[in-house]
């Protein structure tokens, strides 16, 4: 019964084997050239400034979630509209009204929520 | 009596200049940096018709996994820093193509203010490839330039690139 193991186990051996026998090729032939340039964070070419660890105010977070609210119905309702023209020329433009004003309304019931939640707000006052 | 004599015919012997050699001339891979109109040969050098991953010439995105810059428009002095250092952050071993006028000597725009006239001004460059903009062609044939000066070269016994 053990040795229905042995596979797996001269497979993670040799597994071991061949990672150390690479490991140890690359850094006996690799070049090894540190100096302080290249060890610079690399910032697409533009020298760093300041450091990446900086704190920012978490009610942007909020922003960034609310602005997806909009962005998304603005990006989707265009493409939508120039393939729905096509509906419209075959006579189904009713259903293709309703079909959009479901999406715009399951986004509105999104911005409502945010709004009750006054999330739009900068100054957030919660009742104690 | 030679090595290659003693052994049978399914065994292949290289020397290990060779082999690193051939290893780093069929994996180039040159990053993803366009300064100007050069830019666009460069894009359908990579494309289909010219296809020059035929050579193991792949582009990335980060100096940090190139082996290869190929300089492929005009170099302001403003850039020319921003260059040097990708450069630099480049692990070794690491070439230059200079493709174009432009890089060359600085081209239409030498006697501009703000071009450096020369990427050779602020790097060293491997090969040079003529032209304004040269046609992917030309760059391939840059390339297989390059594989050929890496296959001559030793590397075991290259001079390292300092710090400016």
């Amino acid at each position: 019964m053990y040795s229905n193991y042995g596979v797996p186990l001269a497979l993670t051996v040799i597994g071991f084997l061949f990672m150390a026998a690479m490991i140890g090729l690359q850094k006996l032939l690799a070049p090894r050239n540190p100096f302080r340039r290249k060890l610079m964070p690399y910032e697409c070419g533009e020298p760093p400034t300041g450091n990446a660890w900086i704190n920012f105010n978490v009610r942007f977070y909020l922003i960034a979630l609310v602005f997806v609210i909009f962005e998304v119905e603005v990006a989707f309702v265009y493409p939508v509209a120039t393939v729905y023209l096509d509906w419209i020329r075959r006579g189904h433009r009713w259903f293709a009204l309703s079909e959009i004003l479901i999406f715009l309304l399951i986004l509105f019931v999104g911005l409502v929520y945010v709004w009750v939640k006054r999330d739009l707000e900068w100054i957030k006052n919660v009742p104690e | 009596m030679p090595l290659l004599n003693t052994l049978p015919d399914y065994v292949l012997t290289t020397k290990t200049d060779e082999l690193i050699n051939w290893m780093r001339k069929s994996s180039l891979w040159y990053m993803l940096f366009g300064l100007a109109c050069c830019a666009i040969e460069l894009m359908h050098t990579g494309g289909p018709r010219a296809d020059i991953e035929r050579f193991g010439a792949t582009p990335r995105a980060s100096a940090r996994q190139s082996d290869l810059m190929i300089i492929a428009g005009t170099l302001t002095l403003k850039m020319a820093l921003r260059t040097r250092l990708l450069y630099d952050q480049m692990p070794d071993p690491k070439y230059i193509i200079s493709m174009g006028s432009c890089s060359n000597c600085g081209g239409l725009f030498q006697l501009a203010y703000s071009v450096c006239d020369g990427v050779d001004k602020v790097l060293p460059v491997d090969v040079y490839v003529p032209g304004c903009p040269p046609r992917p062609e030309a760059l391939t044939e840059g390339l297989i330039k390059l594989q050929e000066k890496i296959m001559s070269e030793r590397w075991l016994a290259r001079e390292r690139t300092a710090e400016l």
